[in-house]
C-alpha cells in the first residue's frame, strides 16, 4: 500500500455557512497500480488530490482517520517533511496544459526549478538531465526545444512538458488530473500510451482524474465513481462498467451514447445538490429512480468484496433492476 | 433535396510576420465540395485546427469565402438578404462564455428579433417564453441573469436564441463539449426533439466520435481545410475508407469494447502554413507509398467519397 486514505472530509468554511464538500473519502493505491476517480464536475475529484498535495485555499479544512504514504502519517509530520514529500514523491499533473504552465518563461525554466529545489546539481548536468527527461516523454529534436515558450507549442506538446515536470524528481505516485482533456483523440491516445509506458519504467503508481469513463476504463485496474463529495461506488475497471450498481453510475452509463441511434438518450434528472446545506442521508437521493423511505436517513457503505464497496441503502438484488429507460 | 452546396469553397487567411516579410497564405479550407441534406443531420469531426469552425463561420456569413461558391436554398450566400438569412442560426460551443452576463436571459434570446423584426418588447416576451418552453426551461425564469443558470440551463438558452427565429438549418458547434454526460444527453435528446418538431437540417460539429456516431445521419471527416471521407455514418464507422478515419477510430476508447487495444499514431497535425506535399495525410500514414508524395489524391466520387491513394475496406 503506498497510499491509504481513510475517512477523508473536507469543509470550507465560508462567512455565512460551512461547505461539507468531501465527505468520507476512503481510498487506497497499491505500487504501481493505476486508479481512477470518475465523476461530474464539482464532486470532489480534483479536491481530493489536492487535499492530498496540501494544495488547498486557506478557508479549507480537512481532517482524516489515515491519511497515509508509504506508512507515513502525512497529518503528523512536520511543515518541511510535507513539503518535501508533496510535489516531489506524489506529483500531479494539472488539467490545462496551456494554462498550466507560466507563459512568460521557457520551458527549460520551468522544468529546472524542481530539479534545482530537490536535487544539487550543476548548470550542465542540469541541461542534459531536462533533454533526458524532454526524450523520456516523447519530444522530437529536444535540445531545440529548450527554449521555447509554451505558446510555440501544442496542447499535446504542453502536456508532455508537463509530464516531464511532474516525473523529473522520480515520483513513487502520479496524480493525473483529467489530464487529455481537451486534446483530441489522437493526441489523447498518445499521451495515455506515453503515461503507461512510463509507469512501467518509472514504477509509477497513478491517480487518474476524469470524467470521461470510456478513457477510464481503459486504463486504469480499479474505478472510483464520486457524487457530490463522496464515493458511491468503487470497483475493478470492467466489471464496474459491465456490471454497475449504485443507481448513479447506472445513470452515468446510461447517458453515454452508444449504438442504438434515434433512440432518445435516459438522462439523470434534477440538479447537484448544494452542498452548503446541511445533507441528511443519500446526496443522490432526490435523483435516485430507485428511492425508498430510508433514504432519507442514511446511507451505508456495503463492502461486498475486497475491491468493491457501494454506497447505498438498497441491497445488490434490489438494485439488480435497470431503472434508467 | 439539397439545401447547402459548396463547391471548391477555399477560405485563405493571410499571415504577417512581420514589416519585411511578405504574408503567408494559410489554407483553413480548400476546396470543399459539399451538399447537405434536407431533414439529415450532418456530423463534421476533426481534429482541431482542421477547419471545421471556419467553415461553420462561412455557412454563417461570418467570414467570407476567399473563392469557390457556397449556395443556401440555391441562392448564392453573398446574395442573400436579410430575411434568407434567417434561416441559419448557430449554437456555440461553450454556453459559459456565449452569454452576455450582464444582460437579463429575455434579452439575450429576443436579440435576433430586435434585430430582424419590428416585434415590441412585450411581443418579444412573449415569443421568448414559447421558446424557453421549448427548450425545456420554465418561462418564469427570463428575468434572471446567466450566471443564474447551470451549464446545461445555459445550453438551453442558446438554443432557445438559435430557433427563435424559426431557421431551417442549425448549426451546432460542438454543443456538449463542455457539459457532463448526464447532462449532455439532455441536450442531445432535446436537439433531437426540436428536429423532428422545427423541421430542421442539423450540421453537428463534434470531435466526439461516440456523439457523432448516435447523432448524425452522414459524417464528414476533415484533415487540414480538407474533407478526406464523408460517407453514411455506419458505413463510416464500420469500414473507414480513409486511413485518417481509421487512425481517429481506434484511437478513441470504446466502453462497449474494453479489450480494444489503442493503436497510436505518430506526430501531430502538421501547420497548415507547411503542408506536406501530396498527401496531406502522408506525415503520419502508415499506409504511404511514393505515390502519395507525388500526387494529392483526388476525390472518389462513386457511393462513398474518400481521397486517398490506398484506400482500406474495398
Amino acid at each position: 500500500m503506498i497510499l491509504e486514505i481513510e475517512n477523508l472530509n473536507l469543509n470550507f468554511n465560508n462567512e455565512n455557512k460551512v461547505v461539507h464538500a468531501l465527505k468520507s473519502i476512503n481510498l487506497t493505491l497499491k505500487k504501481g497500480q493505476t486508479i481512477g476517480i470518475a465523476g461530474e464536475s464539482g464532486c470532489g475529484k480534483t479536491l481530493t488530490s489536492l487535499a492530498l498535495m496540501n494544495l488547498l485555499p486557506n478557508n479549507a479544512s480537512y481532517s482524516a482517520d489515515k491519511l497515509h504514504f508509504n506508512d507515513k502519517d502525512l497529518l503528523k509530520i512536520s511543515k518541511q517533511e510535507r513539503h518535501s514529500i508533496c510535489g516531489i514523491d506524489i506529483s500531479m499533473i494539472f488539467q490545462d496544459p496551456m494554462a498550466s504552465l507560466n507563459p512568460a518563461l521557457t520551458i527549460k525554466t520551468q522544468i529546472e526549478e524542481l530539479l534545482i529545489r530537490k536535487e544539487k546539481l550543476s548548470k550542465d548536468e542540469i541541461k542534459v538531465k531536462i533533454i533526458e527527461l524532454l526524450t523520456l516523454v516523447g519530444i522530437t529534436s529536444p535540445e531545440k526545444r529548450l527554449n521555447s515558450y509554451p505558446y510555440e507549442l501544442s496542447g499535446g506538446m504542453c502536456q508532455r512538458v508537463m509530464i516531464a515536470m511532474a516525473i523529473s524528481c522520480n515520483p513513487k505516485v502520479l496524480i493525473a488530473d483529467e489530464p487529455t482533456t481537451g486534446l483530441d483523440v489522437t493526441i489523447q491516445a498518445q499521451i495515455l500510451a506515453l503515461l503507461k509506458s512510463l509507469q512501467q519504467k518509472l514504477n509509477l503508481s497513478i491517480i487518474f482524474i476524469s470524467h470521461d469513463l470510456s478513457v477510464l476504463s481503459n486504463f486504469c485496474d480499479e474505478i472510483y465513481v464520486m457524487y457530490a463529495g463522496t464515493i458511491v461506488e468503487k470497483n475493478k475497471a470492467k466489471e464496474l462498467i459491465n456490471h454497475p450498481i449504485h443507481p448513479y453510475t447506472k445513470g452515468l452509463l446510461a447517458c453515454i451514447p452508444n449504438k442504438n441511434s434515434g433512440i432518445d438518450l435516459p438522462s439523470i434528472p434534477g440538479i447537484v445538490p448544494d452542498l452548503g446545506e446541511n445533507l441528511i442521508g443519500c446526496r443522490f437521493m432526490n435523483r435516485c429512480p430507485y428511492k425508498k423511505d430510508s433514504c432519507i436517513e442514511f446511507s451505508s457503505v456495503q463492502q461486498t468484496s475486497n475491491s468493491k464497496y457501494f454506497n447505498c441503502d438498497l441491497s445488490e438484488a434490489e438494485l439488480k433492476v435497470n431503472k434508467w429507460i | 433535396m439539397d439545401i447547402v452546396k459548396l463547391q471548391n469553397l477555399t477560405k485563405v487567411f493571410k499571415i504577417k510576420e512581420g514589416f519585411f516579410h511578405p504574408a503567408k497564405d494559410l489554407y483553413a479550407l480548400n476546396k470543399l465540395n459539399l451538399k447537405i441534406l434536407k431533414n439529415k443531420t450532418l456530423g463534421i469531426v476533426g481534429e482541431s485546427g482542421c477547419g471545421k469552425t471556419t467553415l461553420a463561420n462561412i455557412l454563417m456569413g461570418l467570414e467570407k469565402a476567399t473563392s469557390g461558391e457556397v449556395k443556401i436554398f440555391g441562392q448564392s450566400i453573398e446574395l442573400q438578404t436579410s430575411e434568407q438569412k434567417i434561416n441559419t442560426q448557430i449554437i456555440f460551443q461553450d454556453p459559459h462564455s456565449s452569454l452576455n452576463p450582464r444582460k437579463k436571459i429575455w434579452k439575450i434570446i429576443a436579440e435576433p428579433l430586435f434585430i430582424h423584426t419590428k416585434l415590441s418588447n412585450d411581443e418579444c416576451k412573449i415569443k421568448v417564453a414559447e421558446a424557453l418552453d421549448q427548450v425545456g426551461l420554465n418561462p418564469n425564469m427570463m428575468d434572471r441573469y446567466p450566471h443564474m443558470f447551470s451549464g446545461g440551463q445555459k445550453q438551453r438558452i442558446g438554443i432557445a436564441r438559435a430557433i427563435i427565429l424559426n431557421p431551417k438549418i442549425l448549426i451546432c458547434d460542438e454543443p456538449v463539449s463542455a457539459l457532463d454526460v448526464s447532462v449532455q444527453s439532455q441536450i442531445l435528446n432535446l436537439l433531437n426533439n426540436l428536429k423532428k418538431e422545427l423541421d430542421l437540417t442539423l450540421v453537428f460539429i463534434s470531435h466526439d466520435l461516440s456523439v457523432v456516431k448516435y447523432f448524425c445521419d452522414e459524417v464528414v471527416v476533415m484533415y487540414l481545410g480538407e474533407i478526406v471521407e464523408h460517407s453514411k455514418t455506419k458505413e463510416l464507422f464500420n469500414s473507414p475508407r480513409h486511413p485518417y478515419t481509421k487512425a481517429l477510430l481506434d484511437s478513441s476508447p470504446d466502453l462497449y469494447d474494453l479489450d480494444h487495444q489503442f493503436e497510436v499514431i505518430n506526430g501531430e497535425i502538421p501547420s497548415p502554413l507547411d503542408r506536406p506535399t501530396g498527401c496531406n495525410f502522408i506525415t503520419r500514414c502508415k499506409f504511404k507509398t511514393n505515390k502519395c508524395s507525388i500526387s494529392p489524391p483526388q476525390t472518389n466520387k462513386e457511393k462513398l467519397s474518400y481521397s486517398c491513394h490506398h484506400p482500406l475496406n474495398l
